[in-house]
């Protein structure tokens, strides 16, 4: 048995041990001592870090993706529901257009 | 905004105050809606939680204990409504009990493309920004509203933890596992290189 596949099996324990620590590390509260050994094991582990960046850009991506408006014909029908409708005002509606994409 | 700030309103709100009603809904209505909308991934129903929300909140504001801010009392009003709504369409989806995934075989991760260099312009299409949001709707009920609540909404763990009645370290996890399935998912969509549109239907 070579050494390569007893090494890489090693990290594959490894990476299971460190994937619940992932959240904390990218989030930057992870204990200092933790994230050294982390680091380590990256320097070593592609696919760690490979999924460390991607983690960390998934969570960007959805941080950034742009919010739905609330459209003014659903506002008004709610005030509407409420009974509230004498207190409806039009919302800063940028676009006629609803969410495309939902 | 501070429970301090709330107590004027709450105090309107508790003596029938319509302008007071009509306030919290000003306040708050963009932001529950945008969750409903998360959470449902389709207009009408999210108009259905959203109109469910504030008249469940109005029936019940006298019970409502300054422990939590207004604004996670509302949140938390509206995922339950969701995840009664999403239970009776898709029972099978959505257990009320913590997911049964002990062995996290399901979670290690598997791709490795690894996508933070693309183009800037690879995220922005519409087809990835459609994808995104597929990614979202196709996890269980029980992660995607902790993944909203914190990675979308931008609530914090604790907020979180109270809107939605689970420990701190149910709402990590239940994070951690919405988010690499999330990365799984982007990896391997991303794997495949841009959708040119010319080639869709």
């Amino acid at each position: 048995m070579s050494t390569v596949h007893l090494q890489h099996e090693h990290n594959r324990e490894t990476c299971r041990q460190y994937l619940e620590s992932l959240g904390d590390y990218v989030e930057g509260t992870l204990a200092a001592e933790l994230c050294r050994e982390i680091e380590a094991h990256m320097a070593v582990c592609d696919n760690c870090r490979i999924v460390v960046n991607t983690l960390a850009k998934t969570i960007t991506l959805y941080r950034q993706m742009p919010s739905p408006e609330l459209p003014n014909a659903v506002r008004e029908r709610l005030f509407a529901v409420l009974d509230l409708a004498p207190y409806y005002r039009p919302g800063p509606e940028s676009e006629d257009e609803p969410d495309s994409v939902t | 905004m501070s429970h301090q700030d709330d107590s004027d309103l709450v105090a309107r709100l508790k003596a029938g105050d319509q302008a007071a009603y009509a306030q919290l809904v000003n306040d708050h209505a963009a932001r529950i809606y945008r969750l409903a909308l998360r959470m449902m991934g389709n207009e009408t129903d999210a108009e259905d939680v959203l109109q469910e929300t504030f008249l469940s909140a109005f029936k019940s504001i006298d019970n409502f204990e300054e422990r939590a801010s207004l604004s996670t009392w509302l949140y938390r009003i509206a995922t339950n409504a969701a995840l009664m709504r999403l239970r009776r369409k898709e029972p099978e989806l959505v257990s009320v009990e913590e997911p049964v995934e002990r062995d996290d075989g399901d979670l290690l991760p598997r791709q490795f493309f690894d996508f933070c260099c693309l183009p800037e312009e690879d995220f922005l299409r519409a087809e990835a920004r459609a994808e995104m949001l597929r990614a979202i709707d196709e996890l269980p009920a029980t992660l995607r509203s902790v993944f909203i609540l914190r990675d979308v909404e931008g609530l914090s763990t604790e907020e979180t933890a109270a809107a939605l009645d689970l420990s701190i370290s149910a709402v990590k996890s239940r994070l951690m596992r919405a988010r690499l399935k999330l990365r799984e998912r982007l990896a391997t969509y991303f794997s495949q290189g841009p959708v040119i549109p010319e080639t869709r239907q």
